[in-house]
């Protein structure tokens, strides 16, 4: 083995090269991030304005895209009140305090990161275990306030626990996922069914 | 109340008293506190886990007492913590070889080990005894952010940011005092952006997107750019330690290295941005540069096993040599094969969010990140007996560390199969099969498959439990009544 290395294999050549990447990569990241934040703004195509609450919301496939979209359809006011932006944003941000301060994500996944103890709730909103559109609502304010006198039937014998959820907070929580599934999450989750493909396929 | 408070700074040093040896440097003293309280939560680690897997079998067990969700958020938080505290005492331990003098704010780095200590404590107690807040800023500034991983509630989060920035000033300043090498250099500027990272995990966006975006951030460039780094310093530096390898070749090796990982893992990122509302060109960034970050792994399996050949296996603590070794190839199948299989959009739109990522971050944190910290604490041991002989033939042929090695691995290996079943059952019945909805998602949790995945999953975390027991009884006892010196290595710089 001889004692000095060739020169592809010298400690100074690495270390310019080791620099240089890390940098390189950096400065691409920064450009990106200030990308990716503008396209995903509140109000845009990819995240919508609060207010989308006040809409119907869905998710199908778009054979164009070949994969799954949100849809967002006629008025369809939130708790059968038509808010304002402003209100909207209030309401999201007291249901994502909530869901925060609750600690949902240590048993839930949202955008599929988080715990695998519970289901999903990137679509909680279009669940078809809701039965019908007409009384989601009421049952999601229902099973928050109460998660264990209202416990759904499922094998597995998992409860949710009660966890001290106000009136108000449910409010803002229901709002918050009626919010997210209108999120174009690129088609995740896939061939997803919604409560509003059950009724109307 | 004042005398209590004048008293406390006091009785905390006594409580680590018997952490003091008389054959340590100051910074070594240190790191034998830190070592210390890893190992504490390195146990709580595993014991929390322990709860939380027993909960998918019996869902009744500590239910409204201590629920799944604090269970698990422990279990992680407690291993983050722990490796944190490993890599922290890892550093100040050779801080004063590596830099030829003394720490400069040796004093502040107690300081800040005390302080760091107790806002652990606190943040746990409050985890365990108050759980969870009202959908308020108060709860997100003193009960928990409800982040996962990074659940410490805000003034933690402060707490912690002020307690890196002291660690972050005592390796500056003593290197800048002393002297500097690959290693070091390497070393400050990782920690600089590993302390920085943090930063953005701690400001509240209603929007999730943006939220988890920065998210990312912390979690992704922690553990996939920059802790990978700092191991592949603290492995540079153990190598030269524990083989007599030369300074030249693991500096180079270790450049090569940091190219690779930071080329590859900081954009990297994307492969958690495709999912999360974020644009699509995602796929294509986060997929192909995500999949080139085994290539560093490989290369550092290649380097420590090729070093470790050259040296003939002949090293000064065999137990922490199998623990590099155990290091290099963790990392790289725990990191690098198991994140590999998921990492590309095609396949992760169906196993994201499933076992399947449960069962990569057993294996990868254990492999990448808990093995090199339990070489180091082999190294720790040793001088701290007063740098006996940690070689081949020990007494009762080492079978302690032998035997503890081989369950740890083997549980958490086992733990690893175990949720890749149930990740495989879930991608296909609940995600592909069935379409992701509530009742798909329990018709794959009620399957056989995955409830019996559940079971070998708690059977093997006990084999890991055994190993971790072994290990703490090992460290305890080897070497104690060793009267043959450590071998000593020619130093070849």
């Amino acid at each position: 083995m001889s004692q000095q290395p060739p020169n592809w294999a010298s400690e100074a050549r690495w270390k310019k090269i080791a620099i240089w990447v890390t940098a390189g990569s950096f400065v691409l990241l920064i450009f990106l991030t200030f990308d990716t934040l503008s396209k995903t703004s509140v109000g845009g195509e990819r995240v919508r304005a609060y207010s989308v609450i006040n809409q119907e919301i869905d998710y199908r496939f778009d054979a164009q895209k070949n994969r799954y979209m949100p849809v967002i359809g006629k008025e369809a006011p939130l708790f059968g009140k038509v808010v304002t932006e402003a209100e909207a944003e209030q309401l999201v941000t007291l249901g994502k305090k909530t869901v925060q301060s609750k600690n949902c994500m240590n048993c839930h996944t949202l955008l599929g990161n988080g715990a695998y103890y519970a289901p999903d709730l990137t679509k909680a909103w279009l669940d078809p275990n809701w039965i019908d559109a007409a009384n989601r609502e009421n049952l999601m304010l229902t099973f928050l306030k109460d998660p264990v006198g209202n416990a759904r039937a499922n094998g597995s014998g998992r409860r949710m626990p009660n966890l001290g959820i106000t009136d108000e907070e449910a409010h803002g929580i229901v709002a918050f996922l009626k919010w997210m599934s209108a999120i174009d999450t690129n088609g995740f989750p896939n061939n997803f069914t919604t409560i509003n493909a059950k009724e109307q396929p | 109340m004042s005398a209590i408070l004048s008293t406390l700074p006091g009785k905390l040093t006594s409580l680590f008293a018997f952490t003091e040896s008389p054959h340590l440097n100051g910074g070594q003293k240190l790191a034998s506190k830190y070592f210390t309280v890893a190992m504490a939560l390195f146990v709580a680690q595993l014991l929390f886990g322990l709860l939380a897997a027993i909960q998918f079998i019996w869902p009744n067990f500590l239910f409204g007492w201590l629920d799944f969700s604090v269970n698990r958020m422990v279990h992680t938080n407690a291993m983050v913590v722990w490796l944190l505290y490993g890599f922290i005492g890892s550093v100040y331990w050779f801080l004063e070889e590596e830099s030829g003098t003394e720490i400069v704010g040796l004093k502040l780095g107690v300081i800040a080990f005390h302080v760091l200590t107790i806002a652990v404590t606190v943040v746990v107690l409050v985890y365990l005894l108050i759980q969870t807040g009202p959908g308020k800023d108060a709860s997100i500034w003193f009960i928990n952010e409800g982040r996962e991983y990074i659940e410490a509630p805000r003034w933690a989060d402060i707490g912690i940011v002020l307690v890196m920035l002291t660690f972050f000033y005592n390796v500056a300043a003593t290197f800048m005092k002393g002297r500097w090498s690959g290693v070091s250099g390497v070393l400050t500027l990782d920690l600089v952006a590993l302390a920085g990272l943090y930063c953005a995990g701690m400001f509240y966006l209603t929007n999730i997107t943006a939220d988890q975006y920065w998210w990312w951030w912390v979690i992704h460039l922690w553990v996939e750019a920059t802790w990978e780094v700092l191991v592949a310093c603290i492995m540079a530096w153990s190598l030269m330690h524990l083989l007599g390898a030369r300074r030249k070749i693991v500096q180079t090796w270790l450049y090569i290295e940091v190219a690779l990982m930071f080329g590859s893992g900081i954009l990297g990122l994307g492969h958690h941005y495709f999912w999360i509302g974020t644009p699509d060109y995602w796929f294509s960034i986060g997929g192909f540069f995500s999949a080139l970050e085994p290539i560093p792994l490989v290369a550092m399996v290649v380097h420590s096993v090729y070093d470790a050949g050259v040296h003939k296996f002949k090293a000064t603590n065999h137990p922490a040599m199998a623990w590099i070794i155990a290091h290099t190839f963790g990392n790289f199948i725990g990191a690098g094969v198991w994140g590999f299989m998921q990492t590309l959009p095609q396949i992760n739109l169906y196993t994201h969010g499933t076992q399947w990522s449960a069962s990569h971050g057993h294996i990868a944190f254990f492999g990448a990140y808990a093995t090199i910290n339990i070489a180091f604490f082999y190294l720790a041991i040793q001088k701290w007996r007063g740098n006996v002989w940690m070689g081949g033939e020990l007494p009762d042929n080492g079978w302690k560390w032998k035997w503890s090695i081989g369950l740890l691995n083997f549980g958490v290996l086992g733990m690893t199969v175990a949720l890749l079943i149930a990740g495989y059952e879930q991608a296909f019945i609940e995600r592909a099969m069935q379409g992701s909805t509530w009742n798909a998602y329990f018709a794959a949790q009620d399957h056989p498959w995955f409830r019996e995945a559940m079971v070998w999953r708690t059977l093997f975390g006990l084999v890991t439990l055994g190993g971790l027991g072994l290990l703490i009884w090992d460290l305890t006892t080897i070497g104690k009544a060793e009267p043959r010196p450590a071998l000593v290595l020619a130093p070849r710089d």
